[in-house]
């Protein structure tokens, strides 16, 4: 956090240093830029937008830059689309990415509390083999995985077991890095004052330390229903139907072998994001800094 | 930085806090903190490559008779296999250039960033969108704006004399790895750009006015300060980005169709694993063996470049 309140006061300095001449010829440069920045950063997303709301005919006929017309149809389509069965995987990715996120954080945060906040050998080499994970090809996971799951021994395949045991692996480290960088922001005065008076090590992180970091420990539980909401290799290798297929899943299944419905494809792809772009607009700051903070230290 | 001013003022209090913090680490109740995630990580991620590599090297594990012990028979199968080696090339054409895109573009955009100006806030949201999403709803949005069938894309390409009439950059595999690359440019420029833009941001202003008062100019205080001082963090976001182009799945797949024109080695893999006979399950765990060394390689590669550049 040191990086926020250093950033700005000298970055103001810097600009307001700078001879008046150039700062107007770079700021409608910069301008420029960033115009071009925000329409290639957003354009995809406003054009699968409209096209979501255009009736068919609009659709098929020459592009139009806003919709000429507007339907729900598409939406409806898409939610009561039995092949895939995309209400349902819809429901199937939330419970799994919730119960996901649930265990993820009581695992990380003990954890990271741990990272944090004490010293002990080889914790350095905990915290590179926790990080590496998340840099695996996981494909490298899925064939002893799926041999495993569908071993008459431990048969879950197809259901939401299957998915939440390898989802913890891709959102534990997410969850263990942010939270450790969140707890490191956090002043240890008031656990310690909290242990001189006798509370445990674990009582200090349930009663001080979680509430004090919520907004942070709130981020880290958005960022792993992300991760675990946005993945499609072990939805597509360890599912097989509605049971627990999931919402990623389902969007490749839109595209039939010749004839794209446009309209409900968009649709089906702007539901599984809007949830998405929310939360991240709102937790846009947090995100950010959890993200740099430990970029910068490690 | 407020506990070293701590530090200075108060040395016993800070004293305790640390001897504190040292008993503490002669116990062993950290450890039955991490054990939980170290476990879990050690049964999903580690014991299934160890297995990976187990099964590669059997006959053909998907059937009881199969468990026959056949050495390195798959790996020859693999390598041998034009659509194996084909996979390879598409892997490294893919990873280098959109990463090497991706920095200079992340860099662009860190260097706009770092900068005052109204507006920053809304820059800095709206690259974060693609980010957010998916990659297979980035692949499918870009997908029907390239397709030949409607897509916008196709449309201003053929208009722009750019594309023959009726033809479209998912025809060809050339195409294909062009469209692929633009889609993960776009997609994550904005983490190269965030984990850049952090880089940017502790490099103290003084230095630079140091500069230009000895009256370098701004592209000389770019390579002699702001380069240097950004290359750790630059070599941690290669080493992101690259391991995650390496294993490229999602993207392809729907690009394809499920890998029917052209395959990463990960697809390689999984149409090996899952859309083939049982007799190719053993050579797909082969391929995704091959894939986990060559990002191992890769990984270990980059932070000894790390460490070696820090010191």
């Amino acid at each position: 956090m040191a990086v926020r309140e250093q950033v700005v006061p000298s970055a103001q300095a810097k600009a307001a240093t700078k001879p008046k001449p150039r700062t107007n010829l770079g700021a409608i440069g910069r301008y420029i830029a960033v115009i071009v920045v925000l329409f290639i950063a957003l354009a995809p997303f406003y054009w699968t937008a409209i096209t979501s709301v255009k009736i068919d005919s609009e659709i098929n006929g020459s592009p139009t830059l806003y919709p000429h017309s507007f339907t729900t149809n598409s939406y409806s389509q898409a939610f009561l689309s039995v092949q895939p069965a995309f209400a349902r995987d819809l429901l199937n990715s939330t419970i799994v990415a919730i119960s996901t996120t649930i265990l993820a954080l009581i695992f990380g945060s003990i954890c990271a509390y741990a990272i944090a906040r004490t010293k002990f050998r080889g914790k350095a080499g905990v915290l590179a083999i926790i990080l590496s994970v998340q840099m695996f090809p996981l494909i490298a996971l899925v064939g002893p995985l799926f041999v495993f799951f569908t071993s008459p021994s431990f048969n879950v395949y197809n259901t939401y077991v299957a998915l939440i045991i390898p989802y913890l692996v891709i959102a534990l480290p997410v969850t263990v890095y942010f939270l450790t960088s969140f707890f490191r922001d956090l002043p240890p005065d008031l656990e310690e004052a909290a242990l001189v008076d006798g509370t445990t090590r674990l009582g200090a992180l349930w009663r001080i330390v979680l509430p004090l970091t919520a907004p942070g420990v709130f981020t880290t539980a958005i960022l792993s229903f992300i991760t675990v909401w946005n993945d499609f290799l072990f939805g597509l290798t360890l599912t097989e139907d509605y049971h627990a297929q999931t919402v990623t899943v389902a969007i490749p299944l839109f595209n039939g072998e010749h004839q794209i419905a446009f309209g409900e494809v968009s649709a089906a792809a702007i539901i599984v994001t809007i949830p998405l772009v929310i939360m991240v607009l709102f937790l846009q700051r947090r995100i950010v800094s959890g993200l740099t903070a430990g970029a910068v230290k490690g | 930085m407020a506990t070293t001013t701590q530090a200075a003022v108060l040395p016993t209090k800070r004293r305790l806090g640390l001897r504190e913090r040292l008993d503490l680490g002669n116990g062993v109740f950290p450890y039955f903190l991490v054990a939980p995630t170290i476990i879990i990580i050690a049964l999903v991620a580690v014991y299934p490559i160890l297995d990976s590599i187990r099964l590669s090297l059997l006959d053909n594990p998907l059937v009881p008779a199969g468990t026959a012990f056949v050495g390195l028979r798959n790996y020859l199968q693999t390598i041998g296999d034009p659509a194996f080696r084909s996979s390879i090339g598409i892997t490294i054409v893919f990873s280098v250039v959109s990463v090497a895109l991706e920095t200079l573009v992340g860099f662009g955009v860190a260097l706009l960033m770092n900068q005052v100006f109204p507006g920053r806030g809304l820059v800095r949201t709206a690259i974060l969108i693609p980010f957010a999403f998916p990659t297979i709803v980035s692949g499918q949005i870009w997908f029907l704006m390239f397709n030949a069938q409607n897509g916008i894309l196709t449309y201003l390409m053929q208009k722009a004399h750019l594309l023959a009439l009726g033809d479209s950059l998912l025809r060809t595999p050339s195409g294909l790895v062009t469209a692929a690359i633009i889609i993960d440019v776009w997609k994550t420029t904005p983490f190269m750009a965030l984990l850049l833009l952090a880089g940017l941001q502790v490099i103290p202003s003084e230095i630079y006015e140091a500069a230009g008062v000895d009256g370098s100019n701004r592209w000389q205080s770019f390579w002699t300060i702001t380069f240097p001082l950004l290359r750790s963090a630059l070599l941690i976001a290669l080493m992101f980005r690259l391991l995650d182009a390496l294993r490229a799945f999602d993207l392809f797949y729907i690009l394809t169709g499920g890998g029917r024109e052209i395959q990463t080695i990960a697809l390689y893999s999984y149409a090996n694993m899952f859309q083939g006979t049982t007799l190719d399950f053993a050579p797909g765990v082969a391929a995704a063996v091959i894939l986990f060394i060559i990002c191992a390689v890769v990984g270990i590669v980059i932070v000894s470049a790390t460490r070696l550049s820090q010191n």
